[in-house]
């Protein structure tokens, strides 16, 4: 049956709304295992199913079809209250008629342990997550970050299984984002508790996950670790939605994949199959188009030259679809710039472009 | 600036001539003597005060201690505070309802509340006279059931007036609690769930705390004007059980004595005024 390191399995779950021909499919024949004291990320843009999927495990809402089992225990019609996970919500749902304390104790006050084990789990949780000393503040005279820790600290107060984590860090600005992020990472190393992490932002994906499930259209488009998502993505939507990525229209031809205005590139098929390019932006050398080599694509022309501080990054036309293409500032010291109008050859680092079928 | 206090005089006007001056008229008049046909006459006095508690010997003026007012007094908390608590019951359950519909069934709901109110409190309280009497149909339908030999006394009692306060001010708590639950975050449910707690002990710790000052708005706009109505004892009490308001009116119309009208409202006001400084201070207390 199930292995003992598997967190929570989800075989064939769905969730519909309405019936009949305008049902909309929420959540279409998900199966996922998620391994204990993983930090296991749904990843996906807004409507792709992932906060569905969270509110089913958690038990708020129910699956249309399929099996939820946490730790081998089947959860159907087990209430919210009664399953081994806990929620951090996305905008933290603090009790704003509770101390900073009475929010992180009061799931142990729910089940009832006696004042003085939830005196030490509430001391216990606030020093987790640093917020000694505020243990009287009210929910409102606390900062985003503040509240983040408490929202934290409370449910992990109970000593869940599972810690959900819906879009937590969605409501803080970008600087405390970054350090919540390894805060959060490293928090789920101490505790060893299987994180369920769901976001829309890459970035926060790829720095703290174990693995990651990219969600679209209600069902996981691809589930893999961070590196293998990004380098090698399974269909046009992950390479698009991760990195983001030049995706070029090409067709099968006698010699490889034939895209205009680029060349040919090695790659098999049947021919005449249309297929897709995908490189990304970095893994693109350029230069003069006098110095093009055999292999080299283009030649193409500069249409736009943007600095972002740490990266250059040029638009280029002269194939189906506008190419881009970043060089880290580091590589730029010498004499290698262009201005719009310049015209320019691309080399593709080795392995840099993957053949998708369209 | 001066434009700006401008803006504010009639609403001053308004507040010095139709509450200001009868509040300190109604003081004044009841610390002055009754004229014999209703009235009063400029001459200092606290025999109205004295005789809330005291009943004055016609032939040797001496003081003998009665409890009489009193209990009309207490009467008309009890029955304000019982109404105040069935309104509660029923409130709560309703203004939840109302405020979890869809968006554009809200104001429907909300409108049908007041619907009975577009209708005269005079009238609304005879039509339920006319419902709980002897011959109503209410004993009309339990007695062609079966259920009762003869006519149940429904009517002209206790229970009456708390029917028709209930009647009369049960929007007043479900309007505030309705407010409140519409403000309510429902992820709070949620996030008490997830925590472990049951139905009850969401109820208890999470969605009472937090609409309490719905709950308190309510209970006073029930409270207040239900320790002090007329209507309902007068026509559904049938003048037998007395409540404050009916005393007052009784002073001013037939026994003729203003002073000890006046001296009667002056007291429920100081009652009103004294719950409503200790509401104020509790809620003002747990919120530090």
């Amino acid at each position: 049956m199930q292995h003992a390191s598997e967190a929570c399995q989800l075989i064939g779950l769905g969730r519909s709304y309405g019936r009949g021909a305008s049902a909309h499919r929420a959540l279409d024949g998900i199966d996922l295992s998620i391994r204990a004291n993983e930090f296991f990320t749904l990843l996906g843009p807004s409507g792709c199913g992932k906060t569905t999927l969270l509110r089913l495990i958690a038990g708020f809402d129910q699956p249309t079809s399929g099996q939820i089992s946490i730790f081998g225990e089947d959860v159907a019609g087990l209430p919210p209250e009664d399953r081994p996970v806990n929620t951090v919500f996305q905008h933290y749902a603090l009790f704003p008629h509770l101390t900073v304390a009475q929010n992180v104790g009061f799931a142990l006050r729910m089940l009832g342990s006696p004042q003085s084990e939830i005196a030490a789990s509430v001391a216990r949780m606030v020093a987790l997550v640093g917020l000694e000393g505020m243990e009287h503040r009210r929910p409102d005279q606390l900062s985003g970050g503040q509240k983040q820790r408490v929202a934290l600290a409370r449910a992990l107060a109970p000593g869940p299984k599972i810690l959900l984590l819906d879009e937590p860090l969605s409501a803080l600005d970008a600087k405390l984002r970054q350090r919540m992020r390894s805060e959060l990472k490293a928090l789920q190393r101490e505790t060893g508790i299987t994180f369920v992490f769901v976001t829309h932002d890459q970035d926060e994906a790829l720095a703290m996950s174990d693995r990651i499930a990219v969600m679209q259209g209600g069902r996981v488009q691809q589930l893999g670790r961070p590196d293998e998502i990004y380098e090698a993505p399974a269909n046009r939507f992950v390479a698009d939605f991760i990195g983001g990525a030049n995706l070029i229209p090409a067709r099968i031809g006698s010699q490889g994949a034939e895209a205009e205005g680029l060349g040919v590139i090695p790659a098999t098929g049947e021919p005449g199959a249309a297929v897709t390019l995908v490189i990304r932006p970095e893994r693109l050398a350029i230069l003069p188009a006098t110095q093009k080599a055999k292999d080299d694509l283009g030649p193409l022309t500069v249409v736009e030259r943007i600095y972002m501080g740490n990266e250059l990054s040029f638009r280029l036309e002269g194939a189906a679809v506008p190419l881009h293409v970043t060089l880290p500032r580091g590589g730029l010291r010498g004499a290698l710039d262009f201005s719009p109008g310049d015209r320019v050859a691309l080399r593709p680092e080795a392995g840099a472009i993957r053949v998708l079928a369209s | 600036m001066k434009l700006h206090r401008l803006l504010l005089a009639p609403s001053l006007g308004t507040i010095l001539i139709f509450m200001a001056l009868p509040i300190s008229l109604t003081t004044l008049y009841s610390v002055l003597s009754p004229a014999q046909y209703g009235g009063v006459i400029w001459q200092p006095s606290a025999e109205a005060y004295v005789r809330l508690l005291f009943e004055r010997d016609i032939f040797d003026d001496t003081l003998t201690f009665n409890a009489d007012y009193l209990q009309i007094l207490g009467r008309s908390v009890v029955q304000a505070g019982l109404a105040t608590i069935l309104c509660l019951l029923i409130g709560l359950p309703t203004a939840w309802f109302i405020a979890t519909r869809p968006a554009g069934k809200k104001s429907l709901w909300l409108m049908l509340v007041t619907v009975p109110y577009w209708v005269n409190l005079l009238v609304r309280t005879i039509a339920l006279l006319l419902i709980l009497r002897d011959e109503g149909p209410v004993n009309g339908a339990l007695q062609s059931l079966g259920l009762t030999d003869g006519p149940l006394s429904l009517a002209y009692n206790n229970f009456a007036i708390g029917l028709g306060l209930v009647s009369s001010f049960l929007p007043f708590m479900i309007l505030p609690l309705y407010a409140a639950i519409e403000r309510f975050d429902f992820s709070l449910l949620e996030a008490a769930y997830d925590l472990h707690a049951s139905r009850w002990q969401a109820v208890w710790s999470v969605i009472l705390p937090i609409l309490r000052p719905g709950l308190i708005a309510g209970g006073l706009l029930v409270f207040i004007p239900g320790i002090g109505s007329y209507l309902a004892p007068d026509i559904l009490g049938g003048g037998k059980t007395l409540m404050l308001g009916n005393l007052i009116g009784m002073q001013f119309q037939g026994s003729r004595n203003w002073p000890f009208g006046a001296a009667l409202s002056t007291v429920l006001m100081t009652v009103t005024l004294v719950a409503l400084i200790l509401v104020a201070r509790r809620a003002a207390r747990e919120e530090a």
